[in-house]
């Protein structure tokens, strides 16, 4: 509890005491985090359990009791009788797992060489900064997809579906990492002239704890900001990835891939079965960056 | 300015070797071509004789040579699904593409810049604030939602335009078009405002930003004190400079539609490149994957030369400045 009530004394607490976007924004995202991580305890059925299945209960209407078994769901049913409503937060799990994988996957990469080639200089910093400008030169989704489409072409053919989930992760995560790169580069060069780095050299300390021990905690407060944006790209590149059909499978789907299955079902009327996971995303992606926002401007005492 | 223009090359240089070396990877190493082209039953004998045709057991940068060899006469495999010359199968689909990247293009920038410049101009106004939160919306719903948003609303309740396709399409020699008859028209009109929505926000919060900044720097204020009328300082002083950063980051943007084109050709089921590149994706069908990365690869790269251009022409200093 104390240490509760210290951080919301300090700076940032107070920033975010005074701004409500920032507050429900992240209500909703810790609302929306804990039930994907509860969903076996919250989600009311488990949509893939053959075995609790009707396929009698397909189509429900949401809040309707259904006209063969009188059972009423939420949000209804899809074509096999599933509760859409569970079937949202068991996508909700593949989503934000991709997403939080996915950034801390380019984070780790591109900080890492973002270290070395801020701290190292050289022919290692015109190479990662050159490989960094030829990536920007192509929209990171399409590298997402190209990444994809190698990475499947080499797993082989029974493996695929149950590699998706992980080729997805790499995909998204390795089209992400130049933001990191060039933001923790940055930050490096101007630390490495510091007094305090200058000191550690001085008293024989090796390169590698120099970048891990003393420049890394100092540059580390904009790589929190690009994180939480690059969670909310990444939540909407894999919606994308598997709403194109080639991300997540549907034997696990995410909230992409349910609304890739909704839209089939829009012509004949059934719209719940879109319409929900749809704004399920819109209010994960949205929060999730107006959070973002929120800490950019926050951690910048510039703006203040 | 020969300095810069050879950096430029030297790097549209680098990207394109970068390119022809991962499309030619992926062509050569993910999966054995010969299976690919082979019918199931083959022999030992027509194996290895497909093996030596293809040159699949010379060293790696023989192989890379001869790959090149091909690249320049134009021949970029045979697609493992249609059966057919990938090049042929792009070009085919180029046009639907084409006509929607571009049309979607002339819009946003057609509605984005004005827009862009009445929000600098008049803060206040009812009709800034519309069009401002409008642009955050636009810019942070995901174009795939936007599409079905719209194709729900305008081809399912109300009926009014088509929901899949191109409509009607006419060929004008080997360029089948859309944009000749009715259906093509009412066809397009949904995919472009997909696309175009959240190039519209992009630019018009460019614009304003851009514009805003001119609009505090001294020769603005000295041709207002000048008393010439505020729409002369706004758009024949005050907007060509706002222009220049604009320019740039629109170039950049085009490859963005290109990728954003792909969602909407799948959205709509539009019979372009995009969608082509989906299915290839699903089908892994490598060949057409790797032609489609160089197709990309090359018109993002002619893209960012014009821009280069484009700006010589916008700002004369930069010519002075580099020389």
């Amino acid at each position: 509890m104390n240490a509760l009530a210290r951080a919301l004394n300090s700076d940032i607490g107070y920033s975010f005491r005074k701004t409500p976007v920032a507050m429900v924004s992240a209500v909703v995202v810790t609302i929306l985090i804990l039930s994907a991580v509860l969903a076996p305890l919250v989600a009311p059925y488990n949509p893939f359990d053959p075995a609790t299945l009707n396929l009698m209960n397909g189509f429900s209407k949401p809040m309707e009791p259904n006209a063969f078994t009188g059972d009423v769901f939420w949000l209804g049913t899809d074509d096999q009788g599933r509760d859409v409503f569970s079937t949202i937060l068991y996508g909700m799990r593949v989503s934000l797992f991709v997403g939080f994988a996915a950034v801390l996957f380019a984070l780790t990469l591109g900080v890492t060489l973002g270290l070395l080639a801020g701290y190292i200089g050289g022919w290692t910093e015109t190479l990662i900064m050159r490989a960094a400008d030829v990536q920007l030169t192509f929209p990171s989704i399409l590298v997402a997809m190209l990444i994809f489409g190698i990475a499947k072409g080499f797993t082989p053919v029974d493996m695929r579906d149950q590699m998706a989930i992980w080729v997805l992760i790499i995909a998204i995560g390795l089209s992400d990492w130049v933001q990191f790169a060039r933001v923790v580069r940055g930050a490096t060069l101007v630390e490495k002239n510091k007094e305090y780095v200058q000191a550690a050299r001085l008293i024989g300390r090796r390169p590698g704890a120099i970048m891990i021990r003393h420049i890394l905690p100092n540059v580390l407060s904009p790589v929190l900001v690009i994180a939480t944006i690059s969670l909310a790209l990444a939540i909407i590149a894999e919606a994308t990835l598997s709403f194109l059909g080639v991300g997540a499978p549907p034997t696990q789907p995410s909230l992409g891939t349910l609304i890739r299955i909704g839209q089939g079902f829009l012509f004949s009327g059934e719209w719940w079965i879109l319409l929900f996971p749809a704004v399920t995303l819109l209010a994960l992606a949205l929060s999730v960056n107006l959070l973002g926002d929120w800490l950019r401007d926050a951690l910048n005492p510039k703006l203040r | 300015m020969l300095g810069a223009s050879l950096y430029r090359l030297s790097h549209a240089v680098f990207v394109l070797a970068l390119v022809s070396i991962i499309s030619f990877v992926m062509f050569r190493f993910a999966g054995d071509p010969c299976y690919a082209i082979l019918p199931i039953d083959h022999t030992p004998l027509q194996y290895a004789d497909c093996r030596a045709r293809l040159f699949l057991d010379d060293p790696f940068l023989v192989q890379y040579g001869a790959y090149l060899e091909r690249l320049s006469r134009g021949d970029l495999g045979v697609s493992l699904h249609y059966g057919e010359p990938v090049l042929g199968l792009i070009f085919q689909r180029f046009p639907a593409t084409f006509e929607l990247v571009m049309l979607s293009g002339i819009l946003s920038v057609l509605i984005g810049i004005p827009l862009g410049v009445l929000t600098a101009v008049r803060p206040t106004s009812r009709w800034s604030g519309l069009s401002l939160s409008g642009s955050l919306l636009g810019a942070s719903l995901p174009t795939f939602l936007i599409g079905i948003l719209l194709m729900w609303i305008f081809a399912v309740e109300l009926r009014w335009l088509p929901s899949f396709g191109r409509g009607e399409t006419v060929m004008l020699g080997h360029w089948d078009t859309g944009l000749l008859s009715s259906s093509g028209w009412r066809s397009i009109i949904l995919p472009v405002i997909t696309l175009t929505l959240f190039q519209i926000a992009v630019i018009l919060r460019l614009v304003r930003s851009a514009m805003l900044e001119i609009l505090r720097s001294d020769f603005v204020r000295f041709a207002n004190a000048r008393g010439l009328r505020a729409g002369r300082v706004n758009y024949i002083h005050a907007l060509p400079n706002a222009l220049i950063p604009v320019v740039t980051i629109i170039g950049l943007q085009i490859g963005s539609v290109l990728s954003f084109a792909i969602v909407t050709e799948v959205v709509f089921q539009w019979p372009g490149m995009g969608l082509m590149f989906v299915n290839a994706l699903q089908a892994v069908d490598l060949p057409l994957m790797a032609a489609y990365l160089l197709v990309c690869a090359v018109f993002f790269l002619v893209i960012n030369l014009v821009v280069d251009l484009l700006y010589l022409v916008l700002d004369p200093r930069i010519a002075v400045e580099r020389s």
